[in-house]
Formats: structure tokens, C-alpha cells, sequence
């Protein structure tokens, strides 16, 4: 029992320190989105200042930087590269697991091989091809190529290595399900821990992306949030506010907060669900 | 099954169709962008436009990587009334960071020719350390002979604002509505604790060479103090008087004995610990220009003295709503006795300099130069229009009539310098800056050899190392230059 | 199960949905990846770069691009940066991760507040890396409040960005902060799909803590391990952000803190195809023979272990 109290203790403690760690920052962006520009200029301070409100204001009634578009298009963005990407990272990984063809392996090898590929690599080649394409200054680069996400394809394979076995689907498959059918209707299911796993993860690596949108968006309604926080950030000396900045890069996070917390309930939610084990 | 397998020979077609689009594509990426065609396309296409021009142009576009010029024209130009019925125009603001502005702004000026009418840039911004990128091609028009700025329109501006600009044939290329000369400016109460005075006229005469300024900085060391706060402050009143370009005509790159001159200066500065050993914008240099702080002076041009000066000066900062150009009771009141508000004053310093300032460029191609010619008469040749953005914003423009006579003009003091009509000596400095040793590669150069000589300067490295770094990062940057043998 | 495999193999008439399940990855891959990456390829063997907004180029150079790389720049000072910051984020990472995820997913502990810890760990994550780095330079800077306290409790102050030490341990922390949230998740995830039912065998064989995690917990989530550390090595070969964030791109103090992706990224400055494509190849190569050598002794060792053929079949050889 004593032990017991006392591995409570210990987990008690380095969770709290590693919390407080996390959570610091969050503080400090907190105090900072209350400060005068200049009071964030001359060093950081612990205690909260008192200009909260006017930076919001600032920051929603700059009219040279559309905030709520720019949450909007956040979210057009981070939602479908999070469906896009897992969806068919499912898919893919469905593929390579469960059915046996000529090309499986060199396709499974093709994919293993592109993840290694830094995205800074062709980046440039990108924008120009985007360009060739018609398809500069619009959402769809941002997320439509996430259909093909090698790394989300490998921890679909990696997590159905684990949890779904073929007894599964040639069960399905007894019952005369047709394979999209079992893939929507089964698979899916199973892999909703997965899912949500890697819905937080590449929603929030969309959400704050910049590098790629920096080059792709130009007109002011398709900009997505880092983009606006890099405008603020290159503001001229007479509108150079970094109150504003830490203010907008706070509004950024509020959204992403709530659809974690919501996607985190299915991780647990989801192995609840549990499936046939072999 | 038939139905799948021709989904298969479908996809399988798509494929190849894309395959080929691809290999097509990679050709075209190999043609030879733009050629070199020197005088071609200046040539025809001004005489080609003003035809053009009335059907043509329902879209201004104008780019740049903040919205300043967007507000100075909305008020000055838009807000008049001088934008012709029936034309939209268009900002698009690439912001600055990881070079981005200039990465969309390249890729939209090599596709200008191809571009719609609508989608064409008419206008675009510039910064002074990368102006000849631009300038020097034929992507931006002559804003005399193709713009149809006349030489008297432009012959009330500071002569530096136009030398940046100036490509290799002699023609200006872009325009510019301010001027930023530089100055130092000093804390009054350190100067007379030092010298024995805080007189502008008199502490101007104490450091107006380089080896005073040294002396100074040594009997402020004696008393406690700094002279400056970084190994970056003094670096454009030296980079802005080399004798000859960053690059010699064989792609060489030379470094200046006035930039060797900074890299000695800083190191010994550093050494006796005559500065603080901080970066720019860094917030112990900002934190030094505050009532904390114990450093002799900042070199700072027109935009930093008014506001991020005196932003940094005060204690508690202004409440909201109150700046130096609104109500001056609301200002008075929020300042006096706030922090180390009214101990600053400005002097030449060493050597005349400027730093920072943004310029327009009439892009080739555009199809409304008509009103581009408008546009740069009025915000950045009009005495008028200059005079009322200096007294509504306190910015230096680049109008040196419009300036001197509010140099003259005693209500024109400021308060945050103690009283000095600053003004008057910005309009002073701004004559005798000498800009026709600007390099294309200016922006690399600067901000490289600010880095690689940091770690020389905080022993790090030593110095033959800072230089190979510096070589290094630059010609990363600029893969056509050498070293020097 | 071997013998289920067989019986896929016999059923033919399932094949064609591998295919056609494939169908999306790879024609979204062709138009908006692999077109970009092959001419990158085409181009690192060309001088073809921006002076300004002259294109100079492409000439074919055959190997000089890969020579001036290899021999003439300091890429193995850059790899050896690169490695050497991930591991001291990666060996803290993966430890607590591996530690908090199973405290966590481990229901004797009794552990309260759960949801809220798993919450928070995340959370670093969340914050844009520029404004994390932003945040990272206030605190740690020569007037922030880690400095501060130094002073307080009677040190020297110490400035984190001028000093090789303090910029990497200050890029691996963040590193570290950034990610270990993530990889706890991903543990986690990975833990929770063990069958309960195994847990509650080895607690009948008597077996302790300690011996249900190395014979119990590991085996299974072996390919989510191997997952977090492929990708961790992947990420840290890529890292950039936070290292070209925290030192302004300049890879400083004298480019100790340099990446290979930041060094990469210098020669998109001037659209240096040739260069940055050669670099992008010899890159793509060392994280390919990496990556191969970590599966095959993470996988192929226990490969009858596993429940399923595909490790032995697809896998890299």
C-alpha cells in the first residue's frame, strides 16, 4: 500500500512539473497578449498587464488583416487535410495490409521511400508547378495533396499490424460485405483511436503551417492564420505591434484547443470500442 | 469486373496523361526564363501602352510585404478622390519572413507577360538592400522616359533616394515618398555627466569623427557608462560610406576598408567593453534605450527616433489612442515625467548615413501606366501632399523644399528631444548621403557579415573564421560569386 | 496465420482492390509531389540558379553540383549538428514519453486527473513553432527571466545565444517540449490496443511490472515503437523551424546550430535548383540507408513474432 502511495507521489510529481513546464508557455503568451508592444520590447515579466482588450480590439478591427477569414480558411484547411489524410491513409494502409498483389511490395517500399523526402526539398519545384496548374493563391494545394501522406500511411499499417486482423475482414467478407463496404463499415471503426490520433496531429500541423501557404496564398481573403501572424510580424515601424502578434497568435490557438480536447474523447472512446482480437 | 478494370485503364491513363503534362512542364521550366534583352522591353513596351490604356487597367495591383504604403495611400491618393471611376485597386501583401515577399514577388514578375490584364502588377515596393535585384532589369520601367515622370516632377527629392535606384545605365527606376537619413541620438543626461554638456551643437563637435567618438566612448566607460549597446549600432554609418560596391565587376567580393573599419571599431568596443554587447531589436538593446538603461547613444534614422525610441524611453507605455500625432494635451499629459521622456537629443554623429525607407517600381507590363504615373507624382513628388504625410505622421518625405521649411519652422520642435526641431537636422544629414556604391547583392552582404562577425566579436571564433563563414553564407546566397584570391 | 495469407494469395479476384485503394495515394502523389521531386532530381545535376531575376542556366554539369556538396561545403558539420541536437531531444523524449504513457494507460496506478495531463502535454504542440521560438528567445534571452533567476540564486548570467551549448540544449528542449506530447499519444494509442486479455495472462504467470513491460508491452506495440522512433529520426533529419526561428536562420554560433535542412534552405534564397536538388538527393540517400538499417534490426530480428506477414514481405530489405 505504501509503495503503491508512494509511486502515486512520484508520478504526481514529474506530471506536474511537466505540466507547469508545458503550461508556461502558454503563460507567457498569455502575459504577452495583455502587454504594450513596448513593454514586450524591453524584456518579459511575470506579472499580467492591463492592455488585453485594446490588443483584441487592435487585432479584430485591423483592417488590413481579415482575422475571422483567416480562421476560416484555417479551418477549411486543417479539416480537410486531417479527413483527406487520414481517410485515405486508412485506405492506402488497408490496401498494403490486407490484399496480396504483384506490385504490393514496391508500392510499400515507393511510399517508405517518399517519407523520407523533406517537403523544403521540392518546395520551390511546388509553387512553380502549382503555378502551371492554375492553382496559385487557392486553398486546394494547401490540403488536397495530403491524400498522399506516406507518414500517416505508416502508422495506419504500424497501428493495423497491431489491431486488425484478417480474421476481421474475411469475416465481413463471409457475411458478403462488399470490400468498400467492410473498408467503411468495419475498418474504419477499428481504426478510430488511429484516426483521431493522427486527425490531431495533422490538423494541428496544417493549422500551423506556413512555409508552404507562404508561398501559395497571396489575396488577402485566402490567407490562413500564420500567414497573417508573419504580416504582423513584418508590419512598418508606425504599426509594428507585438501586443497584437502574441494577441492574434493566442485567437490562433483557442480553435485548435477545442478540437483537441474533442478528438482526444475519441482516442479514449475509441478503444472502448475494442474489435475481435486473434 | 469490366466495370473495374477499365476504372483501372481510366486511372492508368490519367496517370500517364499527368506523367506528360509533367515532362512538358519540366521543359518549360528549362527554357531560359526572360533573357537578358537589355533594352527590348523598356523600349516597346511604353510606347506600346498609353494605346492600350483605355481599354485596358480596371485593376491597379500594387504589391508589398506591409500595409504602409496601402495607408499612405488610401488617405493621400484614394481618399482625394484620385482614383478614376471604374478602377479597383488591388493590394497584395506577402509578408517579409523567410524571404517570402520576395519569392512571390519573383515568381509573379516572371509570369507577368502570360498573366491576365487584371492580374498583371502595376506598382510594387521595394527595400533599399535589394533595390538593383529589381531595379537593375527590365522588369521595372524608367519612371521618366517610360513612366512619364518629368525630371522636374523629381527634382525635389533627396539625391541618395534616387542613387539607390539608378540602374547600370544611368536610368531611375523607382521612387520613393520618404527619406530616412540617420542621425545619433544621445542622452542628454549622460552627455553632460560626461562632457560637461548636453548642448546639440557642442556634443555633435565632440564625436564628429570616428577617433572622438572613441575617446568619448572611453571616458563613458570611465564613468560607468556604455557608449553604445550593440555590435550592430554603428554598422550602417559605415556600410553606408564604402568607396567602392560589395562586388567588383569580376563577381569578387571586396570588403570595404570602412566595413573593416566597423569590424575593428566593434571588436574593440567589445573588448573594453565600451558596448553591451547586444543585437538589434534585441530587448536588452531595447531595454537599454529606457530609463534602466546606461548607454551613451543610438544611431537611429528618421522612423526609429519618434517612435521606437521613443516607445522604449518611457516607462509606462501610452495609453491607447494617445501618440505624438494626436491630441498634444492627451500627449503631454501621458508623457511628462514618464521614464526618460525629454532626455534625448539627436546630433549628426560621425558620419551622415541612412537606414531603412521603402521605394516604388513601375512593373513592365503593367497596363495602367496612366495612373502609376499619377500615383508616384503624388505621394512621392507633390510638396504638398509630402508636407501634410510629415506633419500628420512626423515622417521624414523626400521633399527637400517641403522639408527646410519645416526645419525653420519652430513648432515643429519635439518634445520627446528635449525641444530640437530634429527636422532640421534630418533635412541637414539627408543632403550629404552618398549612395552610388549600392550593390545588388546588399541585403545578403549586410545581414551575413552582421552574423558571421557576431562570433568574432564574442570570441567564438577568431577572425579568419568569421570571414570564411561569411564567404560561405554568401555564397550560398549568391552561388555566382568568389572570393577574393 | 500463414495459412490465411495463402488463402488471399489463392482468391484472386481480391487483388484488384489492392489496386484500386492505391488508386488516390498515387495519383495525388504524381500530380502534386512526384512531378516537383523529379525535376529537383533532373535539376541537381545542372548550375541552374536566380542572380536576381536572371535565371543563369541549366547547363549540364553532371556531378559537380554532388562534388562541391560533398567535398567543398561543410555538410558533415551540419549533419553531425543535426544528429547530435536530436539525440539529446530524442533520449529525453522517448523516455518520459514511454513513462507517461504507460502511467497512463496503466489502470492499477489509479491515477487521477488523467485527462487533464494528456491535455496539457499536447498543448506545446498547438503553439505555432514561430511563436514558441519567439517565446523561447524572451525567456532565455541576456534580460530574460532565466537569466534573472541565475543572478538571483547567485550565478553568473549566461547567454544562451551566443553559446554553442546553450543555443543546441535551448533547440533540443524545445524539440523536446514540442514533441514528447505527441510521441506520449502515439504510445499511448499504441498501448491501448493491446488485448487486455494478454495483460491479464502475464499477471497470472505471476509475471511483475517491470517484466510485462520488456516481454509484454513492448513486443506489442513494437511497430508503433519502431513508427515513433522511424519518424522521430525523420523529423530530426528535417528539423528546421525551430533552430532557423531561434537564430534568425543564421545557424549560429558559428553555424554550430546549423541544420541540414537550414543549410539546404540557404540555397533556395537564390532558386539554387542545382545545388539544393544535389543536396535533396545526398540527403534522401542517408535518410533512406538510416531509416533501412533501423526497421531491418527493429523488425526483421522478430518478424516471426508478428502477427502478420506484411513486415517480412514489404519490408525494405
Amino acid at each position: 500500500m505504501s509503495i503503491q502511495k508512494l509511486n502515486k507521489i512520484v508520478c504526481y510529481t514529474i506530471l506536474i512539473l511537466l505540466s507547469i513546464l508545458c503550461l508556461f508557455s502558454f503563460y507567457l503568451l498569455i502575459v504577452n497578449s495583455t502587454r504594450v508592444h513596448s513593454q514586450i520590447q524591453k524584456g518579459f515579466s511575470f506579472l499580467l498587464g492591463g492592455n488585453f482588450k485594446a490588443n483584441l480590439n487592435n487585432v479584430l478591427n485591423n483592417k488590413d488583416l481579415p482575422v475571422i477569414k483567416g480562421i476560416i480558411n484555417s479551418l477549411i484547411v486543417s479539416a480537410a487535410t486531417a479527413a483527406l489524410a487520414t481517410y485515405f491513409s486508412v485506405l492506402t494502409a488497408f490496401s498494403i495490409h490486407t490484399y496480396d498483389f504483384k506490385y504490393k511490395k514496391l508500392a510499400f517500399t515507393f511510399i517508405m521511400m517518399i517519407m523520407m523526402i523533406p517537403p523544403q526539398v521540392y518546395a520551390l519545384g511546388f509553387v512553380r508547378w502549382m503555378g502551371k496548374l492554375n492553382l496559385m493563391d487557392s486553398l486546394i494545394p494547401l490540403f488536397l495533396p495530403s491524400v498522399a501522406s506516406p507518414i500517416v500511411f505508416y502508422f495506419m499499417l504500424s497501428y493495423m499490424q497491431s489491431n486488425l486482423p484478417k480474421a476481421v475482414v474475411e469475416a465481413a467478407r463471409m457475411d458478403g460485405a462488399s470490400e468498400f463496404r467492410t473498408f467503411n463499415q468495419i475498418v474504419i471503426p477499428i481504426m478510430k483511436p488511429a484516426i483521431a490520433v493522427q486527425a490531431i496531429f495533422t490538423f494541428v500541423s496544417a493549422w500551423n503551417n506556413y512555409f508552404i501557404p507562404s508561398l501559395i496564398i497571396r489575396s488577402a481573403e485566402n490567407k490562413t492564420l500564420p500567414i497573417l501572424v508573419a504580416q504582423l510580424r513584418s508590419a512598418d515601424y508606425l504599426k509594428f505591434d507585438m501586443g497584437q502578434v502574441y494577441m492574434l497568435v493566442f485567437l490562433a490557438i483557442i480553435p485548435i484547443i477545442i478540437i483537441y480536447i474533442i478528438l482526444s474523447k475519441y482516442i479514449v472512446r475509441g478503444v472502448a470500442v475494442g474489435s475481435v482480437k486473434e | 469486373m469490366k466495370k473495374f478494370k477499365s476504372i483501372i485503364a481510366l486511372t492508368l491513363v490519367l496517370i500517364m496523361t499527368l506523367s506528360l503534362i509533367a515532362c512538358e512542364s519540366n521543359e518549360v521550366v528549362t527554357e531560359p526564363e526572360p533573357e537578358d534583352s537589355t533594352e527590348e522591353v523598356p523600349e516597346s513596351e511604353p510606347e506600346a501602352e498609353p494605346e492600350v490604356e483605355t481599354e485596358a487597367g480596371k485593376v491597379l495591383n500594387i504589391w508589398g510585404w506591409n500595409n504602409e504604403f496601402q495607408g499612405l495611400f488610401e488617405t493621400y491618393f484614394e481618399g482625394k478622390g484620385l482614383v478614376p471611376e471604374g478602377v479597383e485597386v488591388k493590394f497584395t501583401i506577402v509578408p517579409n519572413d523567410d524571404n517570402a515577399y520576395q519569392n512571390a514577388l519573383d515568381e509573379a514578375l516572371l509570369s507577368q507577360e502570360n498573366a491576365s490584364d487584371d492580374e498583371k502588377i502595376d506598382l510594387f515596393l521595394i527595400e533599399a538592400d535589394y533595390a538593383l535585384k529589381y531595379v537593375d532589369t527590365d522588369y521595372t520601367l524608367d519612371i521618366v522616359n517610360d513612366v512619364g515622370l518629368t525630371s522636374e516632377d523629381i527634382s525635389g527629392q533627396y539625391k541618395y533616394t534616387q542613387e539607390i535606384v539608378t540602374d547600370s545605365n544611368g536610368s531611375i527606376k523607382a521612387t520613393s515618398w520618404q527619406a530616412t537619413p540617420g542621425l545619433f541620438a544621445y542622452r542628454r543626461s549622460i552627455a553632460k555627466d560626461v562632457l560637461g554638456t548636453d548642448d546639440p551643437t557642442e556634443v555633435q563637435e565632440a564625436l564628429s569623427t570616428w577617433d572622438e567618438f572613441y575617446n568619448i566612448a572611453e571616458m563613458s566607460s570611465a564613468k560607468g557608462y556604455k557608449m553604445l549597446s550593440g555590435f550592430d549600432d554603428s554598422y550602417r554609418t559605415f556600410s553606408n560610406n564604402v568607396s567602392a560596391p560589395w562586388v567588383d565587376s569580376d563577381n569578387t567580393i571586396i570588403i570595404d576598408d570602412n566595413i573593416l573599419n566597423w569590424i575593428e571599431q566593434t571588436k574593440s568596443f567589445t573588448d573594453k567593453g565600451y558596448n553591451n554587447k547586444t543585437s538589434l531589436w534585441d530587448d536588452q538593446w531595447a531595454s537599454d534605450q529606457g530609463p534602466a538603461g546606461k548607454v551613451f547613444g543610438f544611431f537611429y534614422s528618421t522612423w526609429g527616433i519618434n517612435f521606437t525610441l521613443l516607445g522604449n524611453a518611457l516607462d509606462t507605455p501610452l495609453p491607447e489612442g494617445v501618440s505624438a500625432t494626436g491630441d498634444p494635451a492627451a500627449f503631454e499629459a501621458a508623457t511628462t515625467g514618464n521614464g526618460i521622456f525629454g532626455d534625448y537629443a539627436v546630433c549628426y554623429g560621425p558620419q551622415n548615413y541612412y537606414w531603412g525607407g521603402s521605394w516604388l517600381c513601375a512593373a513592365a507590363g503593367s497596363d495602367n501606366l496612366d495612373l502609376v504615373k499619377e500615383i508616384m507624382k503624388t505621394m512621392t513628388c507633390d510638396k504638398d501632399t509630402l508636407t501634410t504625410i510629415t506633419k500628420d505622421t512626423q515622417d521624414f518625405t523626400n521633399n527637400i523644399e517641403a522639408m527646410e521649411a519645416l526645419a525653420t519652422d519652430d513648432s515643429f520642435a519635439s518634445a520627446f528631444l528635449g525641444g530640437q526641431n530634429h527636422i532640421n537636422l534630418f533635412a541637414e544629414s539627408a543632403k550629404g548621403i552618398d549612395m552610388s556604391n549600392i550593390s545588388p547583392y546588399d541585403q545578403g552582404m549586410n545581414e551575413e557579415i552582421q552574423t558571421a562577425f557576431r562570433d568574432y566579436f564574442n570570441d567564438t571564433v577568431d577572425y579568419d573564421t568569421a570571414l570564411d563563414n561569411f564567404y560561405t553564407a554568401v555564397i550560398e546566397k549568391y552561388p555566382e560569386l568568389k572570393r577574393p584570391e | 496465420m500463414k495459412t490465411l495469407t495463402k488463402k488471399n494469395n489463392k482468391s484472386i479476384s481480391y487483388a484488384k482492390w489492392g489496386y484500386i485503394f492505391l488508386i488516390p495515394f498515387f495519383t495525388i502523389y504524381i500530380v502534386f509531389s512526384l512531378v516537383p521531386i523529379v525535376s529537383t532530381i533532373y535539376y541537381s545535376f545542372f548550375e541552374n540558379y536566380m542572380s536576381g531575376l536572371k535565371q543563369i542556366g541549366p547547363s549540364f554539369i553532371g556531378l559537380e553540383n554532388y562534388k562541391s556538396i560533398l567535398f567543398e561545403s561543410d555538410l558533415p558539420k551540419y549533419a553531425f549538428n543535426t544528429l547530435f541536437i536530436w539525440i539529446i531531444g530524442f533520449i529525453p523524449q522517448i523516455v518520459v514519453s514511454m513513462t507517461l504513457a504507460i502511467w497512463f494507460t496503466n489502470m492499477r496506478l489509479k491515477l487521477k486527473f488523467t485527462s487533464f495531463f494528456k491535455t496539457v502535454i499536447y498543448m506545446p504542440n498547438l503553439i505555432m513553432a514561430a511563436a514558441f521560438a519567439m517565446l523561447f528567445w524572451a525567456l532565455f534571452s541576456d534580460i530574460g527571466p532565466i537569466n534573472n533567476l541565475l543572478i538571483a540564486l547567485g550565478y553568473e548570467p549566461y547567454s544562451f545565444m551566443l553559446e554553442i551549448k546553450g543555443t543546441r540544449g535551448l533547440i533540443a528542449l524545445m524539440n523536446f517540449l514540442m514533441w514528447f506530447g505527441n510521441t506520449t499519444i502515439l504510445l499511448m494509442a499504441g498501448i491501448m490496443g493491446i488485448d487486455s486479455s494478454i495483460f491479464e495472462a502475464a499477471q497470472i504467470d505471476g509475471a511483475n511490472a517491470w517484466q510485462t513491460f520488456w516481454h509484454v508491452t513492448i513486443p506489442s506495440i513494437k511497430p508503433i515503437l519502431v513508427y515513433v522512433f522511424l519518424t522521430s529520426l525523420i523529423g530530426g533529419i528535417q528539423m528546421f523551424d525551430v533552430p532557423q526561428i531561434l537564430t534568425n536562420g543564421s545557424g549560429g554560433p558559428n553555424r554550430t546550430s546549423m541544420t541540414m535542412i537550414m543549410f539546404l534552405n540557404k540555397h533556395l534564397f537564390s532558386k539554387n535548383y542545382g545545388m539544393a536538388g544535389a543536396l535533396s538527393v545526398i540527403l534522401f540517400i542517408v535518410t533512406a540507408i538510416l531509416s533501412v538499417i533501423i526497421y531491418n534490426n527493429l523488425t526483421e530480428k522478430d518478424s516471426n513474432l508478428s502477427n502478420t506477414s506484411i513486415k517480412t514481405k514489404g519490408g525494405a530489405k
